[in-house]
């Protein structure tokens, strides 16, 4: 495509809309602290460290106490931003973010950084795609994806004034803006980013873009797909998901995490329920990685427009009439 | 959440003021009577759920009564205050000796204790953060409270707050590693506002602590993370009361509480089999007068 060159352009690591949003409300409101475990720098947070040097709380390579110190602040009235990569902050951490965080209801921001393949060659023991199964089974922890800065960015204010605990999931691997201005940023609302009534496409963080993608494809054959955003996988729009059963063939559900837990289950059970349709699961399976690039691992697992394609015109070639 | 007991609140606020005044050995009396009292409750509570654990329950009860009715600056009617002082009880499984504790300071009313771990109470197997007042946060897994401790503490040392912060811990929960990552981190950050205080009953569920995993010498790993270590008899309120009003060095305090493992009961002391035993109603008769006396 002659246009990805001038696409590659504008490319954003969520990471820095992650950063500056958090040193933002940290200047106004005296209460955000983050936390981190030997990662401000692959958490971005150099910035926010040089300017409020007295609120990084770094713990050292001990995730178990990050959570249960993040839990701690909250108690004591503070608002904190636990950030560490995903996979260990999810993994090590898991009976923490259990216990003193969402039973306890403990206003913890809880921020996996560098989630699914982003870690590419390090490996699976780096990779972050069992997070959203995990975390989706915890009870009272919204578990929100963002799909570029501008999301990001909502993301992190909406944490910050939400007075429970939350989980944000931060992409890492460059994505393009696909959140139209002015759009609103609520749990359980997600977004619709193209009208269709053939098939929809419900996509969260990294796979967005590529959703949005594989409906122009589509148009091109005659195809009109509803592109959702769904950044809140927990809590779900059961609206725009019964609203896709109901209006079009079926649904192509994609995410750059196991499809054991995640959206795509999320998907499943409440069509499956309320209004069977056919869906298509589109992320990786259960199954670890082999060794390879980010790029490799996408194009591997079929994290890619051109899969979401096929997978939607194999709905509209089964799908009901 | 349950609402405080008022009248029972108002009590414990005027005896609260009481012990105050008083010297650790004048004190002690009547912190022993009331500990008595909660282990006569405690007990009553666990025979008619036919469920507890009976044995770290008596063991860690001279150390809770102490704490809530003469150190914290705690108050029943306004459990959330920002500026209290912060008990989190690690081991979570002797919620029952909290329990009890808690609705003699009128934190609750008293007969809730009778619904202790029946269908939809409050009162849980294990304390709950969001239904029970005085609860700072949920624990039961072990290993998880003195991490949220040194998150408290480290609160209180940025909002410039006095506020003091105690974590109860069991000793066989030291073999959780998630412990020693919290005692760096205090150290670290020289938290003299927080106590650890180790429960040293030397059992665990299933033995003693030194045939399972040895823990000694104890006092001198916590020395070794950059703690003061503090020896007491768990059991002598007097002596617990002297070092937990005595100011520290700076560095964060660990008071190893030298105890018995179902103190207070004759047939029920230093026995491993005593962890969650459920007493017949015959040995409740005989507990109770050992405990009355």
């Amino acid at each position: 495509m002659s246009s990805q060159v001038a696409q590659a352009a504008r490319l954003h690591d969520c990471r820095k809309a992650f950063a500056d949003t958090l040193t933002g409300l940290a200047r106004r409101d005296e209460r955000i602290v983050a936390v981190c475990n030997d990662s401000v720098g692959s958490s971005n947070l150099g910035g926010f460290q040089a300017e409020f040097p007295g609120r990084l709380v770094n713990v050292g390579i001990a995730e178990q106490d990050l959570v249960g110190v993040g839990a701690g602040l909250a108690n004591g009235g503070m608002i904190p931003f636990v950030s560490a990569a995903a996979p260990f902050l999810t993994g090590r951490a898991l009976e923490q973010i259990k216990a003193d965080v969402a039973y306890s209801q403990a206003r913890v921001i809880l921020c996996g950084q560098s989630p699914g393949v982003a870690y590419g060659e390090l490996g699976p023991t780096h990779h972050s795609i069992e997070d959203l199964s995990w975390l989706r089974a915890v009870a009272d922890l919204p578990v929100v994806v963002p799909a570029d800065p501008v999301q990001t960015a909502q993301a992190v204010r909406w944490a910050a004034a939400h007075p429970g605990p939350s989980y944000l999931r931060i992409p890492r691997i460059p994505v393009p803006d696909v959140t139209p201005p002015g759009s609103p940023f609520q749990p359980g609302r997600a977004l619709r980013l193209t009208d269709g009534d053939d098939v929809t496409v419900i996509a969260t963080g990294t796979m967005v873009s590529r959703a949005l993608d594989a409906a122009a494809a589509l148009a091109g054959q005659g195809i009109q797909a509803r592109v959702i955003n769904a950044a809140f996988v927990e809590p779900l729009d059961a609206d725009a998901v019964l609203g896709a059963a109901a209006q079009t063939r079926g649904i192509v559900v994609a995410e750059e995490a196991t499809t054991t837990g995640g959206l795509g289950a999320a998907v499943a059970t409440l069509t499956a329920r309320e209004r069977p349709t056919r869906v298509h699961l589109i992320g990786v399976p259960r199954a670890f990685a082999p060794t390879g690039s980010t790029a490799f691992l996408l194009e591997h697992f079929g994290l890619t427009a051109e899969h979401i394609a096929a997978a939607a015109r194999d709905i509209m070639a089964h799908g009901r009439d | 959440m349950l609402p405080p007991d008022k009248g029972q609140a108002q009590k414990f606020r005027a005896l609260r003021a009481r012990l105050e005044s008083l010297a650790p050995q004048q004190a002690a009396p009547v912190l022993r009577e009331l500990a008595q009292r909660v282990r006569r409750d405690d007990l009553q509570m666990i025979h008619r759920a036919r469920l507890g654990h009976i044995g770290g329950d008596f063991s860690v009860i001279d150390i809770l009564v102490t704490l809530y009715a003469a150190v914290l600056d705690v108050d029943p009617l306004q459990p959330l205050a920002a500026h209290r002082d912060r008990l989190v009880l690690s081991k979570g499984h002797t919620a029952g000796a909290l329990y009890a504790t808690l609705a003699r300071c009128g934190f609750f009313a008293h007969h809730e204790l009778e619904t202790f771990a029946s269908p939809l109470s409050a009162l849980n197997g294990h304390p709950n953060r969001t239904k029970v007042p005085g609860v700072e946060t949920s624990t039961g897994p072990l290993g998880h409270g003195f991490p949220v401790a040194v998150g408290i503490a480290l609160s209180a040392r940025l909002q410039g707050s006095p506020r003091r912060t105690f974590v109860v811990l069991g000793d066989g929960e030291l073999q959780e590693g998630s412990n020693w990552e919290a005692a760096m981190t205090a150290a670290h950050h020289d938290l003299a506002s927080l106590f650890a205080v180790v429960d040293r009953n030397q059992l665990q569920q299933g033995a003693r602590t030194e045939e399972t995993k040895q823990l000694e010498p104890l006092a001198d790993k916590w020395a070794s993370f950059g703690w003061e270590v503090r020896d007491v008899d768990g059991h002598d309120h007097a002596q617990l009361l002297d070092t937990f009003r005595r100011p520290g060095s700076g560095r964060p305090v660990c008071v190893i509480a030298h105890t018995v493992k179902g103190k207070g009961v004759s047939f029920m002391e230093d026995q491993a089999e005593w962890h969650h035993k459920v007493p017949s109603a015959e040995q409740v008769e005989v507990a109770l007068q050992e405990l009355s006396a």
